[in-house]
């Protein structure tokens, strides 16, 4: 009884165990329960059962209710795709004039609206593509195909590739000095001799497009949530779970809406990177001190001086983490998009995966990581840039680096003509470098990978075998083996017990949609999945981070390797981990482990940097040892910091534990490439990833609100 | 005196959902419990009083007396519940958006406590900022922005951010900033109060130097009892956003209104304070000495010289006539008497 009044907490926790465990013993497996490898609800058996919602039909395997809760929401994809088919051909038919066809022509509202998205989409991506590399699409935009016939000459050429190297290095060299111009030479260089220029440049002009636009409408409607309250009740919830959607899931709705191409990849690229910016734009904006802001009306700012040059610049901090997580996402996303028809690095390294050409995949993740992170440097550069007023200089000093970029150009342009002379047969090497005339490592890396592949099978082998046979299945059946209501019991409880009636409710409507979706062994697979990659990541980052932290050199090497890994685009772990493991869980879970122990090792080290300078002071003064200091002061203090970093963790790892369907594995990530390629997926793509979205959220409140109530009981924030 | 420059007429600041409508219906007559009761906050409770010209109004209160807010009702930061303040006539709760910016372009500065510098701006941009705003070609404003780094003595700082500084420095731009569109009202908001002892005192210092080079209309809100003697031509004490008293630091000393202000006036070094006309008797026929002391001495330079006489001195104003007098007795009780009991 004594105990029970010291640790009331802890006997509830083990009380809400006793129960969880009861029930999954009381509830036995049904007999006909087994793990539906194929999409039920296209498969027609005698055994399913049926219920008819609004009109849909939907079927499938009836089981004891406290066992699998029958798909009440079976009818909710089949409604999204019957409402998105309705609503893009048949809703408010209007006339729109034709250009081409000089008529008037009949077309439902939504379609023309996305029609002239996609056009404009196209045009931008077009004229950045055509100044890089040349074509004809933007002429022909203000002209016609017939002008362009009758003037062939009238096509713009593409610049060579030395003047864009030499160019970038100049702007480089403008905004962050001679390490950065270095870098931009070196590896613009690098993507044209390996012969991945025009690729690259395709994806370049897709960034050069998403990014800014992204960028923009975040800023925008930051402000808009900074200033109204009504508009930021009204996005928040669509960002929180935006926050947690996997990328994938985006792309199938909008295929509908959009098409296939690049246009449409812009387009979703901003569904996914707009909503980071808004909440981070939000979060600046509003840590501006209020002084700070009243010196600008004081001032005399109209409004709009206040939030240009008071409000925005003062939290730029937080925006240019923005600015960084969109580029992070455009990156990812000039990958993930290729899965939509958009072309450049994204499409090739998809395509190498396919045919598991791991030295081609490699050269493309790596040209893709190049440029990411100088994008990712040269914007961070541009916004920490300095003004000189007094630097009184003359024409030429003031003008040296434009005037430098215009020589650069003529000889440019010089070297490309006689580049032409002398390769007269062949490819201008000094124009560009065609794809397949490079130097290509691909080769090596293949051979590399063989002899690995040859020399350590056996134990590589014996690893994959040990893991998959005595750690992931069991692990798997365990998670398998949960009776729906005793997980139901188990997560709500925890939600009551950590944060009240109001977590409690939160979390069981969201654990509720996935268990009333058709989906429910699937997101059981997906959660172990991501459980094992979680827990083994926050080992590593937990350990690696603190280990880190005792020497400031190595805390900010670790932050650096960081900051890179997070650059790069999420397909590019895959590689390494194919190119060891080929295509098994193992390899997905590797990729996830890799991929998530990022956020774990950085919120490591932040927390226990965020841990007041004076109580080191103070405990060192109390004569603690080393690691008295680390477990009595630095832990508990950073610990709920480090939460955060778990929190992080788990989105991390359930964006590329869906990210490894494309590897092949048995979740809800597989469901959702199958929806791809699918004519009727939108409505079982945008379900799928809200119930991804909704795995991540429920931890997402849990791990919040006992945050929250820890900071507070501690007494920081 | 001179037409008032801030004139404030039963100026109220409530907070709170229906400020407003309780604010109607207690018709004049605000009681702070009352309307705590109904969830609101009252922050200022109808402050009247003017500024002159070229005067310096210390506002002084403990923290959450309602002093900043009444600063920034005055300079409509925040907008006042009830009353009427005007800025040289100007109707200020009247003024639309633009007229209230133009405003502040040209009439206000404002110095704030935590200085308020914008961290991605360098010394020379903060301080060039309200000049930018109002449109002044970039060129005009770093030049007239370099005339008052060196006003404020930063000179060779000027490309610096921010964070470079020490908190000195930092208000020394704050102040810079505020006075570069050359205002005729000041506002300064605890300026000093998140500064080092010495080097609060240093910038007092300087504050009253540049003052007596300027000439501003300034209200300067401070918790510092001895801050606002120091640099006050009248000090207003507030407390429960009501104004206590208001009046000259040496009738405030002498004649503390209420039972809250004299406890502040305890501890106060008179002899440091109070001047020699402020405690001076009447020209008595007694024959008095050759010494003569002026009217304007603060009594503790004088007091040696007045102390060491046996009879009564003379005191005169700045054309030498005699104008008062002063015996040592009264000195003495001035800086040692009577501070328990000082009716």
């Amino acid at each position: 009884m004594e105990l029970l009044k010291k640790y009331p907490k802890l006997f509830q926790w083990l009380f809400l165990l006793a129960v969880f465990f009861a029930l999954c013993f009381a509830i036995d497996v049904p007999e006909t329960y087994k793990f539906i490898r194929g999409q039920a609800e296209f498969v027609k058996d005698p055994n399913q059962s049926a219920f008819v919602f609004l009109g849909k039909e939907v079927r499938y395997y009836a089981f004891d209710v406290f066992w699998r809760l029958p798909p009440l929401l079976g009818w909710l994809p089949i409604w999204i795709n019957d409402s998105l088919f309705f609503l893009m051909n048949d809703w408010m038919p209007m006339e729109f004039w034709n250009e081409d066809t000089q008529e008037y022509k009949t077309r439902p509202l939504v379609l023309q609206i996305t029609r002239n998205l996609t056009a404009f989409m196209t045009f931008l991506i077009e004229l950045i593509r055509e100044i890089l590399l040349g074509g004809l699409e933007t002429i022909v935009a203000f002209t016609s195909w017939d002008w362009i016939d009758a003037n062939p000459w009238a096509e713009l050429p593409g610049l060579p590739w030395t003047i864009v190297a030499a160019g970038s290095a100049i702007l480089a060299y403008k905004l962050g000095g001679k390490g950065l111009a270095l870098y931009a030479l070196l590896s613009m260089t690098y993507i044209s001799i390996f012969g991945q220029w025009k690729p690259s440049m395709q994806t370049l002009s897709f960034i050069l497009v998403a990014a800014p636009l992204s960028f923009i409408f975040g800023l925008g409607l930051g402000v808009a949530a900074y200033k109204s309250k009504r508009v930021e009740k009204a996005l928040y919830p669509i960002l929180l779970v935006m926050q947690t959607m996997p990328q994938y899931a985006v792309l199938v709705p909008a295929l509908v809406l959009f098409g296939v191409g690049d246009h449409a990849a812009v387009i979703i690229t901003m569904i996914v990177a707009v909503p980071p910016m808004i909440l981070l734009t939000l979060l600046g904006l509003r840590a501006v001190p209020p002084e700070v802001i009243e010196a600008g009306r004081m001032s005399g700012c109209s409004n709009w001086q206040l939030m240009s040059k008071v409000l925005i610049p003062t939290a730029r901090r937080d925006i240019l983490i923005g600015v960084n997580q969109v580029i992070m996402v455009c990156f990812s996303m000039a990958v993930i998009s290729a899965f939509i028809g958009a072309k450049g690095l994204g499409f090739n390294l998809l395509l190498a995966l396919n045919q598991l050409n791991i030295g081609l995949a490699l050269e493309a993740g790596l040209c893709i990581s190049l440029i990411a992170i100088l994008l990712d440097k040269m914007s961070l550069a541009w916004a920490n840039k300095q003004v000189d007023y007094f630097g009184n200089l003359n024409f030429y000093q003031r003008n040296k680096n434009s005037l430098l970029f215009g020589v650069i150009v003529i000889v440019g342009i010089l070297l490309a003509y006689f580049g032409s002379i002398y390769f007269k047969d062949g490819y201008n090497y000094l124009f560009e470098v065609p794809h397949n005339k490079g130097i290509s490592t691909a080769d090596f890396w293949n051979k590399g990978v063989d002899w690995i592949f040859d020399t350590f099978f056996v134990y590589i082998k014996a690893f994959n075998t040990w893991l998959i046979v005595d750690v992931l299945q069991p692990m798997r059946a365990l998670y398998l083996r949960m009776p729906a209501v005793a997980t139901l019991v188990l997560v709500v409880g925890a939600g009551y017990l950590i944060g009240g009636v109001r977590s409690a409710l939160v979390v069981c409507g969201l654990t509720l949609f996935i268990a009333l979706s058709p989906w429910w062994d699937r997101a059981l697979v997906t959660t172990y999945m991501a459980t094992f990659g979680v827990l083994v990541s926050c080992i590593i980052g937990f350990t690696v981070g603190t280990l880190c932290f005792q020497n400031k050199h190595s805390t900010n090497f670790m932050l650096n390797v960081c900051d890179i890994f997070q650059t790069f685009p999420s397909f590019v772990y895959l590689i390494p981990v194919m190119m060891l493991f080929g295509i098994t869980d193992t390899s997905v879970l590797i990729a996830v482990i890799v991929y998530a122990t990022i956020p774990a090792t950085r919120y490591t080290i932040e927390g226990l940097r965020s841990v007041p300078a004076g109580l080191h002071d103070a405990a060192t003064m109390s004569g603690v040892t080393k690691f008295q200091r680390l477990f009595k002061i630095e832990f508990p203090l950073a610990f709920p910091h480090m939460m955060l970093g778990l929190n992080q963790t788990i989105v991390f790892a359930l964006f590329m534990v869906i990210i490894g369907a494309f590897i092949g594995t048995e979740d809800l990530g597989q469901y959702i490439l199958k929806a791809l390629s699918d004519k009727k997926g939108a409505g079982i793509g945008l379900t799928l990833g809200i119930c991804v979205a909704f795995i991540g959220l429920i931890f997402d409140n849990l791990i919040r609100t006992w945050v929250g109530q820890r900071k507070k009981h501690l007494g920081i924030d | 005196m001179s037409k008032p420059v801030i004139k404030c007429q039963s100026v109220y600041k409530i907070f709170g959902a229906n400020a407003e409508r309780m604010l109607k219906e207690a018709n004049g007559n605000v009681d702070a419990k009352t309307f705590q009761e109904n969830g609101c906050i009252v922050g200022v409770n109808n402050a009247s009083f003017e500024v002159s010209k070229g005067e310096m109004l210390v506002v002084m209160g403990l923290s959450g007396s309602g002093k900043s807010t009444l600063l920034r009702c005055i300079s409509r930061l925040t907008d006042a519940t009830g009353g009427k303040i005007f800025i040289e006539g100007q109707d200020l709760l009247n003024l639309n958006n633009k007229e209230l910016i133009d405003l502040r372009r040209n009439k206000m500065g404002m110095v704030f406590q935590s200085f308020a510098l914008l961290p991605h701006k360098t010394v020379l941009e903060n301080i060039a900022f309200p000049l930018q705003i109002k449109g002044i070609k970039t060129e005009d404003s770093i030049n007239k922005a370099m005339d008052m780094v060196k006003l404020v003595g930063l000179d060779g700082r000027e490309n610096y951010f921010p964070r470079e500084l020490s908190g000195g420095q930092q208000q020394r731009v704050g102040i810079a900033r505020s006075l570069a569109v050359e205002p005729d009202i000041w506002f300064l908001d605890e300026p000093f109060s998140a500064l080092d002892p010495l080097i609060r005192k240093e910038m007092q210092d300087e504050f009253l130097r540049l003052q007596e080079k300027l000439q501003k209309t300034i209200m300067f809100i401070t918790h510092d009892f001895d801050e606002a003697l120091k640099l006050a031509d009248r000090i207003a004490i507030m407390k429960d956003g009501i104004i206590e008293q208001l009046d000259t630091p040496a009738n405030i000393v002498l004649n503390p209104a209420t039972e809250y202000v004299r406890k502040f006036t305890e501890e106060v070094p008179r002899e440091k304070v109070l001047l020699i006309k402020d405690v001076m008797d009447e020209i008595t026929s007694d024959n008095m000495g050759d010494i003569k002391v002026s009217k304007d001495e603060i009594i503790e330079n004088v007091a040696e010289k007045i102390l060491t006489q046996e009879k009564t001195v003379a005191v005169t104003d700045g054309k030498n006539n005699i104008v008062g007098s002063i015996n040592p007795a009264k000195i003495i009780n001035t800086v040692f008497g009577g501070r328990k009991n000082n009716h």
